[in-house]
């Protein structure tokens, strides 16, 4: 047996762009390697559904997964893979692709290309591409192994058309004793938003905010204008105008948006390292020669403090 | 209680990447070795979880190369020793080639605690601890920005994305993979330097840890390195705040389609 098989994951029963995404992608690579396209859900979602989307079949593996625990989501996605007789793995970077993925490509003894930007098949296996070195090189990445198994940034490609019937759906059986660890706590803050990771949109402020009062009265209403997730530079955490987790850069996160915009950061190798495979990147800094100019796609030299408030208000006339 | 690191030497995150002629590998000529930026809050939260419970911290670092000068520097900021695997065998190695090494070394030394960084800075795998913990049958924790031992117990907070923080407890053996915000490593000061320089520091081969190159034989395997896709030139819009704010907009909806 072989196939491709998508971990379409899911927020309490709604499907994540992610799936989709994946899915899409999947079936171009299944189509070309003329094996099957597959779904995995883990816990209960609209899983027929996923057949608009080239599913033929999808393997859920029923249980309350709603609070998320590293062993059980390994041996689930272990169990869907072993049931599918899938050669092939495609998941979303998120949390799950970083936590349980590695452990999962142990179980098997085999490999895994992690935040991969792109897919495509090559004498008969799918190859990834990614950056590495903290975005300072790319390179193609293969699997010798089956299950051959890929994370993969979201946004990297395109969502695809619905059409097409239902799926089959094909219950598998997990016997799970428990892995000894207890969630104790779940902390949300505030105000939710995407994760950088996950985002669409980010707007981004430097050391130049000079204050958190200027960060939130200055970056964080654009962003809130945009429906972005805010992020910052490691000069913007280390001064605490911002937090860590919205840390953009190599020793922060490492961001795919399909808008970038940078303001009043400089541009250095580490921040570049996390945000250089956006699509868009806008850079709003008063010096010409900032690095940051290099990289973007539009530029506005100018002083942040006058720009950024006329852009907020831009934004909300245009998108109202 | 024996707590393990494992630390990584990986290229100076502010030094250049040079790929090698023909593209299927980086250069490691002139490259400035250093620990791996994450694997510092690793080795800080093992020496103060030493300081506040007692037990010994031993390093851990897999790589064909000579790793003992980055381990040294290491070995300063508090651990008590170090055993670097170094074996012509991990030349080609993937993250499952050092996870099966590391695994074997730390169950050799009888860990009961080990931590990492979060992702080494060369290859950003994100795979070598979780790895370690699943060839040790360990659970691990990811992501961690707060840790607590209590005796055999501990209680660790992950960052799961979106600020989203999870409080997680167990008990021992446990994998601790370091996010920022664990903590804030110390600089070494010269005493400490001097000291480390007397600290046991054993160099293994694969077979000294009862492996075979077979049994680390790499699955993953890369090719064709490219510097970053050039963008086109930066359009710098001109004009005041308030025109250069309106032609952004038009130009996002309009010409990028982003809006
Ligand atoms: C091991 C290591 C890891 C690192 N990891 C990261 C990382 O993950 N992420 C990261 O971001 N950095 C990281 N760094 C730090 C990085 O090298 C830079 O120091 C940092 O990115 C600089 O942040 P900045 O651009 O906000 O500040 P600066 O470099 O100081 O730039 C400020 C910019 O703001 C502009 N400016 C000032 N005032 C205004 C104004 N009123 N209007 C418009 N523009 C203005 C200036 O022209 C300048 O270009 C790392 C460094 C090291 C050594
Ligand atoms: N060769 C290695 N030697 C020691 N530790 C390693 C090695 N590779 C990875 N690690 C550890 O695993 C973490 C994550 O690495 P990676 O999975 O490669 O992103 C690093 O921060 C180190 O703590």
């Amino acid at each position: 047996m072989s196939g491709i098989l998508v971990l379409a994951a899911h927020a309490g029963g709604t499907f994540k762009r992610t799936a989709t995404e994946l899915l899409g992608k999947g079936k171009e690579l299944a189509d070309s390697l003329g094996v099957p396209l597959f779904a995995a859900v883990l816990g209960d979602a609209p899983a027929a559904d996923l057949g608009q989307f080239g599913a033929s079949k999808v393997f859920v593996v029923g249980g309350d997964f709603s609070s998320y625990d590293t062993l059980h989501v390994t041996a689930a996605l272990k169990a869907a893979v072993d049931a599918s007789g899938a050669t092939v793995l495609l998941a979303p970077s998120d949390f799950t692709g970083a936590d349980a993925m590695p452990r999962l490509t142990a179980r098997f003894r085999t490999g895994q290309a992690t935040e991969c930007t792109d897919l495509r098949v090559e004498g008969g296996r799918v190859v990834g591409r990614r950056p590495t070195n903290g975005g300072k090189v790319s390179a193609d990445v293969h699997v010798s192994k089956d299950p051959a198994i890929f994370t993969v940034r979201p946004s990297s490609f395109g969502q695809p058309a619905a059409g097409g019937g239902a799926a089959e759906v094909v219950a598998v059986a997990l016997d799970f004793a428990g892995s000894g660890l207890t969630l104790v706590e779940s902390r949300k803050p505030e105000t939710t938003a995407v994760d950088l990771t996950e985002a669409e949109r980010i707007v981004s402020g430097g050391r130049s905010l000079k204050s958190k009062e200027s960060f939130d009265s200055v970056i964080r209403p654009l962003s809130d204008a945009l429906n972005a997730t805010t992020g910052a530079s490691r000069a913007a955490v280390d001064a605490h105008f911002a937090g860590h987790d919205e840390q953009v850069g190599e020793t922060g996160k490492t961001v795919n948006p399909v808008l970038y915009i940078a303001c009043g950061i400089s541009g250095q190798v580490q921040h570049l390292g996390g945000m250089r495979t956006s699509k868009v990147i806008v850079a709003i800094n008063k010096d010409p020669e900032a690095p940051i100019f290099k990289h973007a796609t539009y530029g506005i030299v100018d002083d942040l403090f006058d720009v950024v408030p006329a852009l907020t208000a831009e934004v909300k006339a245009a998108l109202s | 209680m024996k707590i393990g690191v494992c630390i990584k030497s990986t290229p100076d995150t502010s030094s250049r990447i040079q790929i090698n002629p023909g593209g299927d590998d980086l250069s490691e000529a002139g490259v400035k070795w250093a620990t791996s930026p994450y694997d510092m809050f690793a080795i800080e939260e093992a020496v103060q979880t030493k300081e506040a419970t007692g037990g010994e911290v031993i390093l851990f670092s897999a790589s064909h190369q000579d790793t003992s000068k980055e381990v040294r520097k290491a070995l300063a900021l508090g651990p008590d020793s170090a055993v670097c695997i170094q074996d012509d065998g991990l030349a080609k190695a993937d993250s499952l080639s050092f996870a099966t090494s590391l695994a074997k070394a730390i169950e050799a030394e009888g860990c009961t605690l080990v931590f990492t960084g979060k992702r080494a800075s060369d290859g950003n795998n994100i795979q070598v601890p979780a790895m370690v913990a699943e060839l040790l049958g360990w659970p691990h924790v990811s992501f961690v920005t707060d840790f607590e031992l209590d005796g055999e117990s501990f209680k660790a907070v992950r960052a799961v994305g979106g600020g989203v923080e999870e409080v997680i407890t167990g008990n021992l053996p446990v994998v601790i993979t370091a996010e920022r915000g664990l903590n804030s490593p110390r600089y070494a000061k010269l005493p400490m330097i001097v000291k480390a320089k007397k600290k046991p520091l054993a160099t293994k081969s694969l077979a000294d840890l009862g492996l075979t190159a077979d049994d680390v034989a790499p699955i993953v395997t890369l090719s064709n390195y490219e510097p970053p896709a050039e963008r086109g030139d930066c359009i710098i819009l001109e004009g005041d705040a308030a025109t250069t704010a309106k032609e952004l907009v038009r130009r996002l909806r309009e010409e990028a389609k982003v809006l």
